[in-house]
């Protein structure tokens, strides 16, 4: 048993979590086996990943992106490696096939 | 253990046996006497024979066995069969029947040795309520016979259970069942 | 036996158990009651949506489909930091199970009234306590009462004990469907609830609060979950001395003195009876009735089934030759099957000079139980030694077929 967790005395009673948003110290970013990869060139900034996302690891930064093709952009979307689990429904769910999904290496 | 009387409605379903007990037992609270008011329990279907209890005393009452052996039975429809509603009364009890006969050819037609007071209930609450409820009629009988509470505080219950003018009609049963009932 | 000593001022009016549920429920403050109706119940909530309706009580009614969503809805509102009660007998119990162990791990201070009904199948509306006992192990504080009185009594203590900060579980309050649900009895209600509320502040504990979030009932892997039931653990073992502080402070309240075992007449008793529930008012009067034909009997109520009193039961019962248990419910397949008698056993498997404990089902389906089958029952065990075969097993009085000789 691991003896560094705290006893039946300090848990809150009916096992509360009493700190809003804890949840982000759990990283579930090394669940991952595929790594999706957004093509910033290619995205239409239709945040449709964002939407699907379950997880809610896809971040709309305030930094303005210039394409390629010299098409400027307000936002530029960004993953949290964190906690993306790698499910792959924002790669399936991109309408313009911006995002790649590669193999995860370790 | 003081003194005790233990009371078996018999009516049917409708009629108001078991607002009568009840009736009769918020009287007797009020008089700070102790009382138990409770229906033969799963009986209450409209037209079907039902069965209430009244137990009243100067003492704590702390039985709740049903009655076997009652010192009155109020009977609310003659035309229940006496097999049910005789079983049990005491010998030296009193049988209250709604019949317009009087008690001595109520007496004889059932060939009973018991005391008998009768009243033609079903009349009185015609008359008055326009409706053949006569639970009321019936306990201003009792009332009569047995003395158990006064007449008083029933009518202060009965204002207390209905209020406003159907409180009042009732009184008015309880009052005229309570000056006609005729005992042997 | 209670006394009156009327501390608070009180008005006496002749009241059904369901009915004095009601003003303990509106004197008590609770916001929020939901319930389905079932017989015995319907009554309470007939009583408290009457009282909401003429505006002498200030509770939001939810109207829900099923006796599930009852509890649910309570213990949602009670998560919310909301006092809340329910009531419901029988099946309706049966159906809220589920949750009656998510009211007690979540440790929300939910009130229960439950009359006691009978299970089905075959239908039955008429009272033991099967239902009851079936909630054993739902870590649900659970009280028994044996008048209108003390339903009265009693749900007024249950909010302080279940909202108790050492306690924070449930509290169940039973009686008998019908026998006591739908009797007229004197009863004492205090003339304003002030002083009530007095007696219920309003605690804070850890609630829904969108201001300060918390998370309820997330799910809680092997390392985590075992630390949180023993911590129930350790609130119903409490709960015991809470009930009792509770029961004295209640009595200083209201004038009347409870305990977790009541007697009558044990002090020079050779046999006691064990009952709970309103057949005690029968079992007493039998009591009186076999003294004064010189027969040294006595009689003990358990009012606290959980936590089980066992201290109060032992030094209550002791000095007993012969305890008999009645109990209205029957655990099928166990050779003492009587979950009361079970426990009573038990509580006495380490005393020396335990007396004999006899286990008697009786009243299953409200079959009838009168002063004289107290009487008959201690005729049979007065002649009855550690020999006999009928402490060896539950005897199953009144059924046609059985004979108990």
């Amino acid at each position: 048993m691991d003896s560094q967790l705290p006893t039946w005395r300090e848990l809150p009673l009916g096992g509360v979590i009493l700190e809003p948003g804890n949840s982000v110290r759990r990283k579930t970013g090394d669940w991952r086996v595929f790594k999706p990869v957004i093509n910033q060139d290619a995205c239409i900034r239709c945040l449709l990943c964002w939407v699907y996302c379950p997880d809610g690891v896809i971040h709309i930064l305030d930094k303005p992106y210039t394409s390629s093709k010299g098409k400027t952009w307000d936002v530029t979307l960004e993953i949290d490696y964190d906690h993306c689990k790698g499910c792959g429904i924002c790669v399936e769910e991109c309408p313009v096939d911006a995002i790649d999904f590669i193999e995860e290496v370790k | 253990m003081g003194s005790r009387i233990e009371i078996r409605w018999h009516g049917r379903g409708g009629q108001g046996a078991v607002t009568a007990a009840t009736v009769l037992a918020e009287a007797a609270v009020m008089e700070g006497l102790y009382a138990q008011a409770f229906p033969e329990f799963g009986a209450e279907r409209r037209g079907a024979p039902v069965k209430a209890y009244n137990r009243v005393g100067n003492s704590p009452i702390r039985t709740r066995a049903p009655i076997r052996n009652p010192d009155v039975v109020v009977v609310l429809d003659t035309s229940l069969p006496p097999d049910l509603y005789m079983p049990g009364l005491k010998e030296d009890g009193y049988l209250i029947v709604n019949t317009g006969l009087a008690p001595e050819e109520f007496k004889s037609k059932l060939g009973i040795n018991v005391k008998v007071a009768a009243v033609n209930a079903t009349k009185i609450a015609l008359d008055i309520l326009g409706v053949p409820i006569v639970n009321m009629a019936m306990l201003g009988a009792l009332l009569r016979v047995t003395k158990v509470v006064g007449l008083k505080s029933v009518e202060d219950a009965v204002m207390e259970t209905f209020g406003g003018h159907i409180g009042e009609k009732n009184v008015e049963a309880i009052r005229r069942a309570f000056n006609l009932v005729e005992v042997v | 036996m209670a006394v009156q000593r009327l501390v608070v001022e009180q008005v006496r009016l002749a009241l059904s158990s369901n009915q004095a549920v009601a003003y303990a429920v509106r004197d008590a403050d609770v916001d929020v009651v939901a319930a389905y109706p079932i017989t015995p119940q319907t009554t309470v909530m007939e009583k408290i949506s009457e009282m909401i309706a003429n505006g002498e009580m200030d509770a939001e009614l939810i109207h829900v489909e099923s006796e599930h969503s009852a509890l649910s809805a309570v213990v949602g509102a009670s998560a919310a930091g909301a006092r809340v009660f329910t009531a419901t007998s029988s099946q309706g119990l049966e159906l809220m199970h589920e949750i009656l162990h998510i009211a007690s791990g979540l440790r929300l201070p939910v009130v229960m009234a439950v009359p006691t009904r009978a299970l089905s199948a075959p239908i039955s509306i008429w009272n033991d306590y099967s239902d009851l006992m079936n909630t054993r192990d739902t870590s649900w504080v659970t009280l028994i009462a044996s008048t209108a009185q003390e339903v009265y009594d009693t749900v007024i203590e249950a909010f302080r004990i279940a909202e108790d900060p050492r306690i924070l579980l449930p509290v169940m309050i039973g009686y008998d469907g019908f026998a006591m649900s739908h009797t007229y009895e004197p009863v004492y209600i205090a003339k304003s609830p002030e002083r009530i509320r007095e007696f219920l502040p309003r605690r804070d504990r850890v609630k829904l609060d969108p201001n300060r979030p918390v998370t309820m009932g997330t799910i809680t892997p092997p390392e985590w979950y075992y630390e949180l039931k023993y911590q129930q653990v350790v609130a119903m073992n409490e709960a015991l001395k809470v009930v009792k502080e509770t029961d004295k402070l209640l009595g200083e309240l209201l004038g009347r003195d409870y305990e977790p075992v009541e007697t009558y007449m044990m002090d020079d008793a050779e046999i006691g009876f064990l009952v709970y529930g309103g057949v005690y008012g029968t079992l007493v009067e039998a009591i009186d009735t076999m003294r004064s034909k010189g027969f040294r009997v006595g009689a003990a109520r358990l009012r606290l089934w959980r936590p089980f009193p066992v201290e109060d039961l032992v030094e209550k019962t002791r000095n007993l030759e012969k305890l008999i248990v009645v109990d209205r419910a029957i655990s099928y397949g166990a050779r003492i099957a009587g979950p009361v008698a079970l426990e009573v056993i038990s509580a006495y498997y380490y005393e020396d000079d335990a007396p004999l404990i006899a286990s008697v089902i009786a009243g299953i389906g409200q079959r009838t139980i009168t002063e004289d089958d107290f009487v008959k029952l201690a005729e049979v065990y007065m002649r009855k030694g550690r020999d006999s075969p009928l402490y060896r097993e539950s005897i199953y009085w009144g059924v046609r077929g059985v004979e108990v000789k």
